[in-house]
Formats: C-alpha cells, structure tokens, sequence
C-alpha cells in the first residue's frame, strides 16, 4: 500500500526534503552528518536485521555508543551514558513496542531519538512536533481542501500524517514532547500503537502498518502533570528515562564546552580560567539535585527546581557576560552566585531554607569556598 | 526428580575412573541441579562435602522437619565464643543439595574440608580476636570458587570470564555453566569441562596466593584416600571448581601428612545457626558472595520457564503494592527480556535482562518500583528455621558467662537491683542489660530511680521468664556474643528506622549499651534522616536527646566525636530552619514551637560546653542568638515566641534591660491585638521560668505591663484574660503575692526604684523603712527569742495590710533573707 507524498504539506517537515542539500543547512540530519558511519556499519554487520531495518540491533546500538569496527573505522559516540540504556531501546523498538523516552530537560531525549530513527530506517524526518495545539491531523491524516472540493474525498485529497507515511513505509516515527500534545489527540495513537492500522473512515479504507514500522516518544520528566499519558497509552510503550551525567567530570566538561560555544556565538569577550568557577557551579547543582554531597557524607534536601545541565550552562554564561562587561575580565564568585540563586530559588519559602541550609552545612564548612559562601550570602541577605 | 531410584551407574554419561570429582559455584543453582542429576546417575556410596569435619555429627539434623535454609554452620572456638566462621547453605547451594541426597538414599555424608579446630587457631594466632562476627581468615571457608574473594587472590572465574572476554564473571558463569546444566545430555560433562578449565587456570597460577589451600587441599586428599579404602571408588566429592584439579593431582601421603605437621589446635563447637537472605546478599558484608539469593532461589525451583514465571512473580508483588500491572506488561516484559538477551549475545535472559525488561515495562523507567522488586525479590527476606535440637548458640554461652562473670543470675523470681554506674561491676551490669534490651530480650526493664536521680544511678526491674531462652536463640542470628549482636541489631534497626526521633533515641541507647562500634552507622543515619527532615519541629525534638546523649558519653567515657559533629549540624539546621517555621503558626502550634525554641535553647547551651574545644564553639551560641535576635523582632512570629526570644536574649546578657523594656513597650503599645501581646507576656514571663522574680524586680517591666493591662479596652479584656490567667496563675504564690503588692502601691518615683534597686538588694520595695510594718514583725520575734508574750502577733493588722496578707509579707521576708 503506497500513500502519495503532498509536498505542500504544513504538517510535515517532509517538504524540506530533497530541497535542502545536506551541506547547506544550518543543521544537518543525523543520517547525512554521520552517512559515512552508517553506511560503513551497514557494510560490516553481518548480524540478523529486522524487516526493513538498515542495521542490525546491535549495530544501532554501536552507532549510538560509539566503538572501532573490524576494519578499523571509528564508530563516534553519539550518546555518553549507561550502555544499558540504549541497549533497551533499541531491543524496545525491534520487538514492535513503542518506544517512550522520559527525562528531565537537557538530557538527549531527542537527540538519542533522532539518532536511532536515522540508525534505524535512515530517516529522521517523520517528526511530530507535540505542542499544546497540535491537532489531530497532525498525527493521523489531514486533507487537501482544493483537492477535496474539486474531486471529492479520494486518496489524492489525503494528506498524510509523518506517522501515517511511517505506517505504509514501514518507518520509524518520531514524537517530539508527547506530554504536552492534548489528550484527546494522544490517545489517537492507542489505535495505532496496538492495532497497527490506521482507518479511514471517509474513504472506507485503512493504512496498515508493514514491518519495521515503530514509534519513538520523548517526553519531559517534570511536565507528567500536563497531559499525564492515560493508562491505556502509556501500556504500549516501554518506557526508558535517560539519566542526567552521571559523574561530575563529565558534566564540567559539557558544560564547559557549551559554554565556549554560546559565548563564541554571543561575541562574549573571552574569560580565561573559568574551569575553577564551572565546576564549583556543576557542583552545587549536582549536589543539590541529587540531594547528597560528593563525599557521599551528608544528605540534602533538594530544591524544586530542576538544575538541569542546560540550567548550569545558562549560569555560567551569564556569569561570563557579568564578568566581561562589568568585572575584571575573570569569572569569580561573585559573578555566579546570583544566577545560582535563581535557579536554585524557585519556590521562595521553601528552597530558600534549603539554600541556606546548604550554605551553612556544607559550603561555610569547605576548604577553599570562603569567596563563594561570602558571595552567596551577599546576594542570599 | 528425587523420588525415583538412582539410574543404574554410568547409564546416562561416561565417568572416568576414581572418585566422582564435582566442582561446584558456591551458591549456584545451576551446579545445584547439575550435582544432583550426576548423584543420581553416579549413585556413589558416599558423598564427600568441602566443610568443617566437626560437622559430620550434624548431618543429619538436616533432615530434621524444621530444619529450613537458609541455615549456617557455625563453628566457634568454644571459650571464646567470639572468634567464629560461618558456612552458609542455602536451599540451592549444591553442598545442600548434595546433604539432603545422601540424607534421602541412606547414603554416608561427611565434610572433608581442613578442621574448624585447625582454621580457627590460625586465626587467633594470627589476627587480634576482633569483633564477633568478624569471619576472620576462615571468613571465606567455603574457598576460592567464590567470586568475591579477597583482592589480595586472583579470582579464578574473572580470569576465566575474562579469558573469554566477558567483563563480568557472574554473567559469565551464569552462561557457560548455570543456565547451560539443565540442557546437557551427559550430567558429568559440565564437571569435566569446568575441571580442564580450572586445570588451565591453575597450572597458569599456582595456588594464586591461596597458600592457605596447599594444606586444605592436602586434607582432603587424605579424607578422599580414606573414603576410597572404605567405599572403593563409589565416591563423590563436592567443593568449590577451584580445588578440583589438586584433588585429582596424585601427591604421596607422607607428603599431605608433613604438610599437616604441627598445625595449631582450638577447641571448637559447631552448630546450626538460621541463615537470611540478606546475609546471603553481598550487600551486607557477610561475604557469602551472593548478591540475588531470592533469584538464585527461584532459578533454583522453577520446574521451568524460569523467565515467566518471575515476570509473574513481580507483576504480583506490583499488584500487591498497587501498581496497575497486566498480564500484557507481563507478556510484553518477557519479551523484551527475550529479545535483549539475544541482542547481548546470551542463551537466556539473566538477572540483568529481566531487571531492564521489568524497568521499561512495569515499571515505566522508574526505579523507585524497582527497589521493592530488588529488596522483595531479588534479595528475598527468607529467614532459615533450625530445630531445637541443635546444639546451643554461642550467644548462649557468651551470656552465661557475662552473667558469671557479673554475678547477676537470671532467676525467675521479680526483683529489683540499684546500680552505681561510678562502680566497675555496676557499669557492667548496665550495659549487659541494656545491650539484652537492644537485642529483644527483656529480661530487665529499667525502673524508676527511688531517691536519687543522679545520673550515675540507674534501677533494674529483673526477672528471666523461659521464652527468653528462645529469644537468645532467635539473637543469635546477630552475633556470637552479646556485644556483637547488640551492634548488629541496632545497625540495622537504625537503618530501618522511619522517625528522625526513634533513631535519636537509638543512638542515647547504644551510648547506655556501650556500642561504640554501632555509633558510626547510627550517626549516618541520623545525620540522613536530620538532613531529608523539613519539620523544625522533629528536628527540635531530636537536637535535646543528641545533646544529653553527648554529655552522657562524657560521664561515661566514651567518644563521642562523632555525636558533636551531628549534634552540632542538627543544631545549624534548627538555625537556618526555625525562623520560616515559626510564621503564620495558630495559637497551639505558636505554643508547641515556644516548647522546641526552649528544648533549643537547652541543648544549645549544653552544646556550647560539650564543644568547647572547637574553633567555632562560640559560634554554636552566638549564631543560636542572632536567630533568636531575628525572632524577637519579626512581626510574623507569634507573640508567645517573640516573647521567649526576648526572655533568653535577656538572660542570656545579650540584650540590655533598656531594649528588652523597649521591645516590650512595642509590643504592648496600643498598636497591638492585645491577644497578641497577651500571648507575647506569656511567652516573656510565663510558665515555670522565673518570669514573676523578672517582674518583681524590675520595676520598669511591671509598669509596663501594668500600664498595658489598665489600657485593655473592656471588649478585648475578656479575650485576653484566660491566657493572662495562665501566665500568673504559674508563678508561686510568693511571687504573686509580692506582685500583688508592688501594684498595690504603685509606681515608685523611677529615681528612689533605681536606689533601692542597687541598695538593700530587694528591689521593688519602697525606700524608706516602714515602721508600721517593722513593728508588726517585732512580737514574732520576741517570741522566737522568748522575750515577750505571743499573743502579740495575732493582732496586730501592721500597716493597714490584711491579717493574713501581712503573715505572708512576712513569712515570705523570713524565706527571701537568707
């Protein structure tokens, strides 16, 4: 069963298919920045594939994480995290269960899931952007009007969803941010995630799912409350949370380098040394969200904020600029601890307690800290 | 499978000749069964198990109908019941296995393992007799085939996995050998290839640094050789893989018996001790080296499909605990599991697989469900059963001798002992109880003191009913003597603790039982509990008891470091807490919180002294004043507690009468809900702590109180009146009194108050003598001194005053003079 492609279509960033050369744009797809990794995997797996799937599971699951292959090509890691992880979503996706990725902001849902549909079928285009006002069309089919009123309802007027054309490919489908997409929307997948068709009432017709069909969700930990997925739904997806960094070395390094970036991309006059200040704000971020010091010695309450990474990197550059235009030139204390502040102050009664608990218990007491509990307490009074 | 006759000898594998040779995974179901199907088909006429020979006599006491495993032999040098070894057994260890098969066919079963008598004495020769349940150089006795041998030996199987390249040798055996047993056609097959490969592994290593298996393999050998003359080659051998390729080494005799020579000798008991799950665990640290007893159990009685039937499993207990779970998460779980195993290249899904598919599918990523499933199923709280017959636990013996030693009989009989915690023999007593009372055994119940109430001295209501004998029995499972078990017991019971308050109490109680060792894990837990706590309140019950337990300590002797650390973190918490704690709060709970700021206040102080060496001592206190400083000005906080903070500021000196009158006149300026400044009296004045002696002395503070009282609108006087009731009903009627009648008179002229103030030492009274009065006292006097007749005092009114209000003025001089 074949469904036409509408290039019109607003629905669908298919239209930008084939329109775009890969070396112009901005931001290129994961399958053609890493073509030449998937098709040197696509070479040498020798392991059984799924119908329709370009590699075997185990191959996606070195695309994801990286390796060295027989003949020496490097395979580069595309997601730093347990093995585990991945290995559970892509056995999720080759047993035909759909496939959910939970977490907090800033954790690579959406990369992790753009990498295994490109992995996967080779196209990480099928995307459903979820957003409050995505309607149903967005997920099953819309129509073409001009097409509907001059001919009538025939397959020419359909203009299929991304899920739809993943459907009939045997593809896999992304959507993006699902907890926000309104329920009622939501549960028009139930039908497709367990029946695996898709009916058409108007024509009388269906769209079957062929092999190699699958889904991929990505939904934010911290929004359950939003549009909290029914039961009848979330039953058909395996769900996997991806973790924030695990170690903190990690974490100083992400947000060091994303630091540079953004300050190269805002003409921020550039700070030297500013490693010492990063992983003192990595640190207290870290400490305060997994509720423990790094000694492992004393517990603490955690603020209600997230302090994801993408929240320490958005401290440090803003520390960066105060330093740049208003201070000596080097990132100290005193330039990071309002923005810590903020983010770790969300709630004014209850984490400002738990703020000036940490202060007191864990940062007056630290050796080499004196300048941060002083600049802390300054803009804390 | 047991019931059926033994298959008829070499009917269903070929066997090589000498003894039947099975090297065995400790702990692992799969060399369970693989054990048992090569019993059956080798039907040998005696098995031969790796453990303490002493143990034969209590072989058969396995068979006994309430004998369940989890179980331990436990081996004890018998005057010293603390230097013990544990060998655990659990229903799937093939050294059970293998004791319940000879047990059912009538078949001899003997251990063969080096002497506990000979173990043992090493140890005490070697290593300082540590704390009880310190397993000691026999702590690994069932040998090297266990994978968490000492770092200081090479672990034979991660060699081996490692050879094969698999990073992790549980998995790896779990491949190659437990989930592969049940397919192999030949039962002596997997025996015989886990023999070469350790055979390799040895001839690449040696003994690996175990020095200590030349001479319990040299044992063995010669038990082997002894059981051949016996039973000619109908002998089967279990023990660890590791010792299998020395055990078929051919060494002369005169060589074992000189390697033998001169081995120390201890006396030694053994006996069966129940076993848990936990303990199995690696978690715990009893180093059995099994980290899912409950999933090796299950493995092990799953007549088959193992993987469903432990989806089922926790689809149950997720039902049980309200988790919507279906039997299509189940299906799907089963899956998943099925299909990542293939993904990683595995024959079965293993504990890892399920976990993942259990995480993703029932679970929806969470891993707060997947803990009840680990601590329910995975480790499994499986508690063995042994029967009475068994012979005593060293426990037993450990408390009959302290009792010895202590003169302290158990009788049956109620009575009461008194004991002086300054004597040696007293204090010793105490602790016993109190480490007995930690333990569950309640043979004293503390009683209260009759007179004195120091704390050197302590009442004991005694009396020994005889289920407290089982109640030893059932401690034993803690520690071979009193001391190490009372640690254990309270470890864990501070670890399962729920309240902040009961694990404070806990750690007053370790201090009262003299467990320093158990300290460390207390405090932990304390300091846990303390930091996820967000009531002040909780935390403000807790800071007085850590306080007293510190200075109890010190009366004790014992270190308490640890305890000022926490107590002082405790206390720097309160801080920072108490101020947001005490806004919008109703008149009980003001109350409540003016009771916490007091208990504060207390522990504080003590506080400050007990951490008088500290560098930041005088920060604990001077940071206590600036948070009641904050308290008293701000207007949120209720007026009781405005009140008291203003109270210990003054009487802490921190604060000059002048600003205390001044905070005082706001406060009952006009502005005011006179409720409000009501309840801030209460709190400045009130209650049972010396607030009418405060008032009476000074004058200042009473005439503003009384200017605001006379300037109460009538409406809100009612209001106001029960609370102002309570505050001065507390005083004694002395203090009434007095204040009764300094408002009687009036204000003095400020300038003759401030005179007195300093003069005569009795503020509050008026200048200048009062003869009228004085005179009144003169006929008492005379009597007292037999000068005159009495009848003088009877009459005489003095001063205009009442009669009996003027005995009182004066009964109250003759008690304030001296």
């Amino acid at each position: 069963m074949s469904v036409s492609v509408e290039p019109t279509s607003v629905d669908t960033p298919a239209g930008e298919r084939g329109e775009s050369r890969p070396g112009e744009a901005l931001r290129p797809h994961a399958e053609h920045a890493f073509a030449a990794e998937l098709a040197a995997l696509a070479a040498q797996d020798d392991r059984p594939r799924p119908e329709r799937w370009l590699l075997s599971p185990w191959a996606v699951a070195t695309y994801l994480l990286g390796g060295t292959l027989p003949d020496g090509t490097v395979i580069t890691p595309k997601y730093v995290g347990p093995r585990r992880i991945v290995e559970v979503a892509v056995t999720t996706l080759a047993t035909d269960r759909a496939l959910l990725l939970l977490g907090v902001p800033g954790t690579a849902k959406t990369w992790v899931s753009e990498h295994l549909a490109a992995a996967v079928s080779g196209d990480s285009t099928l995307l459903v952007q979820g957003t409050a006002g995505t309607p149903e069309e967005a997920i099953r089919y819309g129509w073409n009007y001009a097409q509907l009123l001059a001919h009538g309802p025939s397959r020419d007027a359909l203009v299929p969803s991304p899920v739809m054309r993943a459907m009939a490919e045997g593809m896999t489908a992304r959507v993006e941010e699902l907890t926000r997409v309104p329920a009622d929307v939501q549960d028009s997948l139930i039908t497709i995630l367990s029946e695996k068709t898709l009916p058409i009432p108007e024509l009388g017709q269906e769209v079957q799912a062929v092999r190699g069909f699958n889904l991929i969700a990505t939904a934010n930990d911290r929004d359950r409350g939003v549009n909290e997925l029914s039961s009848a739904l979330r039953r058909r997806f395996n769900t996997v949370v991806l973790p924030l960094p695990e170690s903190a070395d990690a974490e100083v390094d992400i947000v060091s380098r994303r630091v540079d970036q953004i300050g190269r991309s805002l003409d921020l006059p550039s700070v030297p040394d500013g490693v010492d200040e990063i992983r003192r704000v990595v640190t207290v971020f870290r400490e305060l969200r997994d509720g423990i010091t790094s000694d492992g010695r004393t517990k603490l309450k955690s603020p209600s904020g997230t302090l994801s990474t993408a929240e320490a990197i958005s401290v440090v550059t803003n520390g960066l600029a105060l330093a740049a235009h208003f201070g000596d030139g080097v990132l100290r204390a005193s330039d990071v601890a309002a923005g810590i502040l903020g983010a770790v102050v969300r709630d004014p009664a209850a984490d400002r307690v738990i703020w000036q608990e940490y202060l007191e218990a864990v940062v007056r007491e630290r050796d080499g800290w004196k300048d941060f509990y002083r600049a802390c307490r300054e803009v804390s009074a | 499978m047991s019931a059926g006759p033994p298959a008829p000898e070499g009917g269903a594998g070929v066997r090589g000749p000498g003894p039947l040779l099975l090297g065995v995974r400790h702990h692992g179901p799969g060399s369970a069964r693989a054990v048992r199907a090569a019993l059956e088909a080798a039907a040998p006429r005696v098995v031969l198990i790796e453990g303490p020979p002493e143990a034969d006599a209590l072989v058969p006491l396995a068979a006994d109908k309430d004998m369940r495993p989890p179980v331990a032999l436990l081996a004890h040098v018998t005057d010293e019941p603390g230097h013990s070894a544990f060998w655990p057994l659990a229903e799937f260890s093939p050294e059970w296995v293998a004791i319940q098969w000879a047990l059912e066919h009538g078949v001899t079963a003997r251990f063969i393992d080096l002497p506990a008598a000979h173990t043992l004495a090493r140890g005490t020769e070697e290593t300082d007799p540590g704390p009880g349940e310190d397993p000691g150089p026999a702590g690994d006795p069932g040998g090297a085939g266990r994978p968490d041998a000492a770092a200081v030996r090479i672990d034979p199987l991660a060699v081996l996995a490692e050879t094969a390249g698999h990073d992790d040798p549980e998995r790896w055996w779990e491949d190659v050998v437990e989930h592969r047993a049940g397919a192999a056609r030949d039962p002596f097959a997997p025996f015989a290839v886990l023999e070469e490969a350790m055979g390799s592994l040895r001839e690449a290593y040696g003994v690996g640094g175990h020095d200590r298996d030349l001479v319990r393999e040299a044992y063995m050998r010669l038990q082997i050789r002894a059981a051949q003359r016996e039973f000619g080659d109908d002998v089967a051998v279990v023990c660890g893989a590791w010792h299998v390729p020395a055990l078929r080494r051919r060494a002369t005799v005169g060589a074992d018996r000189a390697l033998l020579k001169g081995l120390p000798r201890a006396k030694v008991q053994l006996t069966w001790v129940p076993w848990t799950h936990r303990r199995l665990s690696r978690v715990s640290g009893y180093g059995a080296g099994v980290d899912s007893p409950g999933w090796y159990g299950h493995l092990f009685s799953a007549p088959d499909r193992p993987v469903e039937r432990w989806m089922t499993k926790v689809a149950r207990l997720l039902r049980d605990e309200d988790r919507g779970v279906s039997s299509a998460h189940v299906i799907e779980a089963v899956r998943l599991a099925g299909t990542l195993a293939a993904m990683r290249g595995r024959p079965l899904p293993g504990l890892g697989e399920t976990t993942d598919a259990v995480r993703a599918v029932m679970c929806e990523g969470s891993d707060v469900p997947l803990e009840l499933v680990h601590d329910r199923l995975v480790v499994g709280e499986v508690l063995g059963e042994v029967p009475e017959s068994a012979p005593a636990v060293p426990l037993q013996r450990d408390l009959a001798q302290s009792q010895r030693r202590l003169r302290l009989k158990p009788e049956a009989l109620e009575r009461e002992i008194e004991l002086d915690l300054r004597k040696e023999t007293d204090a010793a007593r105490s602790t016993l109880l109190h480490r007995l009372r930690l333990l569950g055994i309640a043979w004293g119940e503390p009683a209260a003191s009759r007179g004195s109430t120091g704390t050197f001295r302590e009442t004991w209501r005694l009396r020994w009913e005889p289920e407290l004998s089982v109640r030893v029995a059932e401690a034993g499972v803690w520690g071979t003597t009193v001391l190490a078990a009372a640690t254990a017991k309270a470890e864990s019971d501070a670890v399962g603790a729920p309240a902040l308050a009961e694990v404070t109490a806990l750690a007053e109680r370790c201090l009262l039982a003299g467990l320093p060792d158990a300290l460390p894990v207390v405090m932990r837990v304390l300091a846990d509990r303390a930091a996820l706590d967000a009531d002040v309140g909780h935390l403000a019950q807790a800071l007085p008891a850590l306080v007293r337990s510190l200075r109890y300590g010190d009366v004790r002797g014992t270190d308490t470091r640890a305890l000022a650390g926490v107590a002082a973190g405790l206390a720097e918490r309160v801080f920072v807490g108490l101020p947001p704690a005490c806004a919008a709060l109703d008149g009980d709970a003001a109350e409540e919180m003016r009771g916490h700021v007091d208990a504060v206040h207390g522990a504080v102080g003590l506080l400050g002294e007990a951490t008088v060496g500290d560098a930041g001592s005088g920060g604990v206190r001077g940071r206590w004043h600036s948070v009641l400083g904050v308290l008293a000005v701000r207007d949120t906080v209720p007026g009781v507690v405005r009140g008291r903070a203003v109270r210990l500021l003054l009487d802490e000196g921190e604060l000059a009468q002048e600003e205390a009158a001044r905070l005082m006149g706001l406060v009952l300026s006009p502005g005011t809900e006179p409720a409000d400044a009501a309840a801030w009296i209460e709190g400045f004045v009130g209650g049972g702590s010396g607030g009418g002696m405060l008032l009476v002395h000074d004058e200042r503070l009473l005439a503003l109180v009384d200017a605001w009282l006379t300037g109460v609108p009538a409406e809100a006087f009612t209001d106001v009146l029960p609370l102002l009731r309570r505050t001065f009903s507390a005083y004694e009627t002395g203090v009434r009194r007095t204040l009764g009648e300094l408002v009687r008179r009036g204000p003095a002229p400020r300038t003759h108050a401030e005179v007195t103030g300093s003069g005569s030492g009795m503020p509050g009274f008026a200048p200048d003598l009062d003869t009228g009065r004085a005179d009144a006292v003169l006929p008492l006097l005379s009597l007292l001194l037999g000068l005159g007749d009495p009848a003088g005092t009877e009459d005489d009114p003095g001063g205009g005053t009442g009669a009996a209000a003027g005995t009182d003025t004066r009964n109250d001089l003759a008690r304030v003079a001296p």
